[in-house]
């Protein structure tokens, strides 16, 4: 196998699986340290410097960091990443004076961002203190987009939206709210050096079923509706409630009902319970307040009476596999369900839309109906005009729209300045020893055995009471500090020296997970059969060095190593080191700019 | 400034025995040895032997002296019995156990000072007994908890950290275990595990006196240039004789084997080894020869490891002594106390 070139930056970012993960790629384990070490001011700027909504996020992420986790490898459950990320914004002191300061001097740009949702926003963060004039257009009063209008306050609380747009709009950009844009010519008309449209996946997917027009006044789109209740213009709903859909959306409105009269709230799903697009912490939540998820059914008919719904027709199905892999839903032959109900909430998907660009500007659109959009740029066919979070590839979720605000920040920053857009900086790395002394490392590198904590709820009833009641109490600081205790510090990696080694087998011996073995050399596949411990993980690297005196090669596994460092303190000449891995993404302004 | 704990995690996919036991289920607390000690390596490849012979650990005694070799069966197989006895004086206590108690399977843990200068003696009158034991010594021909003064395995004109040499003769143990009678002598290396691992496993097995002579560098005070013991000189002039394959007796062989370049031999138990020979024609159960051999190897500058010798068929001390096959805490009122008639008879027999 070719020795690992440990030089390049992705090698040791992959294995800080949530961190390569993350597509905003926060450097997690080292706020969770923070956090660990009392100091949550620094783990919460260390979050907002990379994902821009700590507070938000750390309650409503779809959290791809945690099925990631190394430590849901090597135990039952991942570090609850999301919520420690809560922790750092529930306890920081004031950040105010750490945030950056509007630039200094104007540069003369001039950029509209039209949605003031977390694409948006985030490329106004990037953009302002580099001097430029952000102009912020949304449909709404406030700012915040669908993290607003769409997410329940039992789960994100008004006061934690107001303060973190707080921090952006306090960088002297301009926020044009309640102002609708119904034609993107007339932006471009006046003249902004770029335009970045993240206005979201607006509309709700709508089911043309019999009864759908008679029983209209009972039957409401999900995200509409959430809106609705969101603003104080909807306050309640029928006794029995049922929900069509099995994502989050489906979720947070099934959860509403219940605080707004919803005695009897069921969710209706096509799929298996598997199969939903629910996470799988929200259908629990869901269950916990009481809310049966029913599956494998799938809606026929709205049953009415003088113009009110009555109820919902299911057909029972199964799922058939073909040839090639494919599901097929098929009607399992058992009779028809009918569901009695009051209102119904469909939540089976959202779309984007864009009727208010015209179509003969110079924006193409592809035959989904989607702008064609530059997948590292996100430059839209006008030069200027640069789209991002779900309006450039369709619903997706508040950290990956943010991950597209930072690129498309840095797209706007090169293309104002002439530069060559799809020449991307690459990310700033380092890579130092964490040796204190004689098994003393910078950081804890003792083992916790301690199993995933639970976040403390409200009890059920009080939280029922009211729409505004967050559940969700979050860890105090002593559970935060045993959870944090859970992370195994994968970003400080095993650094392995060959000609310093003297193979006398120390850390193959001390090694917990017999991830070291020190054998003759071959192709991976082979290789990997030939390990101390079986190497089945393919997504997970051999870390792989020759030049030992003996002409054998030291494989190690990354894949389950729980960076101990035992390794490190075995070794008696310092061949292996724990040396800390850094990686920030390189954001617009200066980093990122051509160096000729 | 002592080492944490190991974490209790293992690797998910990890390995069983026969009896539902892991590899990490043979540990001991944790080494407080220096990095890298060859010792630590020889008590892993004792933790494995006894994993892959699926060994139950409470069937196992483990004794030893004095020495930094001496601590290390603190280090492995923490659910047996163990005996850290007076400095060279490991043969004598583990000899009475074996006595009291011939069920268990003893492992005799020592090092050069503790077998071939204190305890020189009682080593030598423990192996000519055939006392049915492993004797591990782990020989790193340094006195490393004083701080580096040459031990009696020290080879002549090798050379201390400090620079000095050494004028005195050693003692080679292997030629001495050979001298005296052992069934089983083998010498290994720390640093090569897919060797030493069969040759416990077959010392294991085998009944009476088997002796290995376990080469275990001191990374602290003996892995220096003009050292006979270091990780490179041992791996420069290592003389590897076979290569073994221990086999269960509950596998079958199904390879054929070439004759001249491969030696099966059953043990007691009816487990069988597999030498692959890796150098000219070596016949294993040629005592003289071997000794002949290992004499005309080490005036070559060669270091002879891998199994040196075993008895075509060997005893123990019980069968001298014609011992009772129970073990003594089993013997009851009527085996111990048979009655007045009994002892009539006794004294009758002796007038």
């Amino acid at each position: 196998m070719k020795p690992t070139e440990i030089s390049n930056p992705d090698y040791f970012h992959k294995v800080v699986d949530c961190q390569w993960a993350c597509p905003a790629h926060t450097p997690v384990p080292e706020y969770i340290r923070h956090i660990a070490a009392g100091d949550y001011t620094g783990a919460y700027m260390i979050n907002w410097k990379s994902n821009v909504f700590p507070g938000i996020l750390g309650r409503t992420c779809d959290r791809p960091c945690e099925p990631a986790c190394r430590r849901g490898r090597v135990e039952d459950e991942p570090v609850a990443i999301c919520r420690l990320k809560r922790v750092a914004a529930d306890y920081k002191d004031d950040v105010k004076h750490l945030m950056p300061k509007p630039g200094a001097a104007r540069n003369g740009k001039r950029i509209a961002c039209i949605g003031a949702g977390p694409a948006s926003m985030t490329v106004a963060r990037d953009l302002a203190p580099e001097g430029y004039e952000i102009i912020v257009f949304d449909q709404d009063k406030l700012s915040g987009g669908m993290m607003r209008t769409q997410i329940p306050k039992f789960r994100l609380p008004e006061t934690v939206i107001d303060e973190e747009m707080g921090y952006i709009l306090d960088l002297g950009i301009e926020f044009r709210g309640g102002q609708r844009i119904d034609s993107l010519k007339s932006i471009l008309d006046q003249k902004f050096d770029a335009v970045f449209v993240g206005t979201g996946a607006p509309r709700g997917r709508d089911l043309e079923l019999p009864g759908r027009t008679e029983a209209a006044a009972n039957i409401h789109i999900g995200i509409d509706w959430l809106s609705s209740v969101s603003f104080g213009h909807i306050d309640k709903i029928g006794k029995r409630v049922v929900v069509l859909g099995g994502g989050n959306t489906a979720m947070d409105c099934c959860r509403s009902s219940r605080r707004l009269g919803g005695e009897h709230v069921t969710v209706v799903v096509r799929s298996g319970f598997e199969e939903m697009k629910a996470s799988p912490w929200e259908k629990e939540d869901a269950m916990h307040e009481g809310i049966p998820i029913l599956n494998w059914l799938v809606p026929k008919e709205f049953k009415h009476q003088n113009g009110k719904l009555t109820g919902v027709v299911f057909e029972k199905v199964k799922a058939v596999f073909d040839a090639k892999g494919r599901r097929d839903l098929v009607p399992s032959g058992e009779p028809d369900t009918l569901i009695e109900c009051d209102d119904v909430l469909v939540a089976v998907g959202q779309e984007n839309a864009f009727p208010w660009i015209e179509k003969d500007i110079g924006i193409e659109f592809d035959r989904w109906g989607m702008p064609k959009v530059d997948q590292t740029t996100f430059q839209a066919t006008i030069p200027n005009v640069f789209f991002g979070g779900d309006a450039a590839f369709g619903p997706k979720n508040i950290i990956w729209a943010v991950a597209h605000g930072h690129e498309a920040a840095v797209s706007i920053d090169k293309f104002c300045r002439g530069e060559d857009i799809a020449d991307r900086p690459p990310p700033n790395t380092n890579l130092v020893s964490q040796k204190m002394g004689i098994h003393e490392w910078t950081y804890d590198n003792g083992v916790s055995n301690d199993l995933r904590y639970k976040v403390p709820h409200k009890e059920t009833a009080i939280a029922l009471k009211s729409i505004k009641t967050e559940v969700e109490l979050g860890f105090d600081p002593k559970l935060g500090f045993s959870e944090a205790q859970r992370c195994l510090n994968c970003d400080v990696q095993t650094v392995f020296s060959a000609k310093l080694c003297i193979e006398c087998d120390a850390c193959v011996d001390i090694c917990p997970m017999d991830c070291i073995t020190f054998t003759d050399d071959g192709e991976e596949s082979d290789l990997r059969a030939r390990l101390l411990a079986p190497a089945g993980n393919l997504t997970q690297d051999i870390y792989v060095q020759d030049g030992l005196r003996t002409g054998r090669i030291m494989a190690k596994d990354e894949d389950l190593c729980l960076h101990c460092g035992f390794c490190a303190e075995r070794c008696p000449t310092g061949a292996w080191d724990m040396q800390r891995f850094t990686l920030e993404m390189t954001h617009a302004g200066h980093g990122c700019r051509s160096k000729a | 400034m002592s080492y944490l704990a190991k974490p209790k995690f293992h690797h998910p996919a990890i390995e069983t025995n026969d009896l539902g036991f892991t590899h990490r289920d043979y540990e001991g607390s944790i080494s407080t040895l220096c990095a890298g000690c060859g010792h630590d390596s020889i008590s892993s490849a004792v933790m494995r032997a006894c994993f892959e012979l699926s060994l139950p650990p409470h069937r196992i005694a483990k004794l030893s002296g004095i020495g930094c070799s001496s601590k290390t069966p603190t280090y492995f197989l923490g659910q047996s019995h163990g005996f850290n006895s007076v400095h060279g004086r490991m043969p004598s206590v583990l000899t009475g156990a074996n006595l009291a108690n011939r069920d268990l399977i003893y492992l005799g843990v020592s090092g050069d000072g503790d077998s071939a200068s204190i305890g020189f003696g009682q080593f030598a009158h423990s192996i000519r007994r055939g006392v049915n034991m492993v004797y591990i010594v782990e020989n790193n021909g340094v006195y490393g908890l004083t701080k580096g003064q040459f031990s009696a395995t020290s080879d002549q004109g090798s050379k201390s950290k400090r620079g000095v040499v050494n004028t005195d003769s050693a003692i080679d143990l292997v030629a001495t275990a050979l001298q005296l009678g052992a069934t089983f002598v083998a010498r290994s290396f720390s640093g090569d595990k897919t060797q030493l691992v069969p040759l416990i496993k077959a010392a294991i097995e085998h009944r009476g006196a088997a002796f290995i002579d376990c080469i275990s560098p001191c990374v602290a005070f003996n892995n220096h240039e003009g050292s006979t013991k270091s990780f490179d000189y041992v791996r420069d002039h290592n003389a590897a004789l076979n290569r073994l394959d221990f086999i269960t007796g509950r596998e079958p062989i199904t390879a054929e084997y070439d004759p001249g370049t491969t030696q099966v031999v059953r043990m007691h138990d009816g487990s069988m080894i597999r030498l692959a020979k890796l150098g000219a024609d070596y016949d294993v159960h040629d005592r003289i020869a071997a000794m002949n051999n290992l004499h005309t190897r080490q005036a070559d500058g060669e270091i002879v490891t891998g199994l040196i010798y075993m008895a075509d068929e060997s005893s123990d001390l019980h069968d001298h002594l014609g011992t009772i096959n129970q073990p003594l805490n089993e013997l009851n009122a009527p085996e111990l106390s048979p009655g007045a008639k009994t002892l009539e008879s006794i004294n009758a027999a002796l007038r």
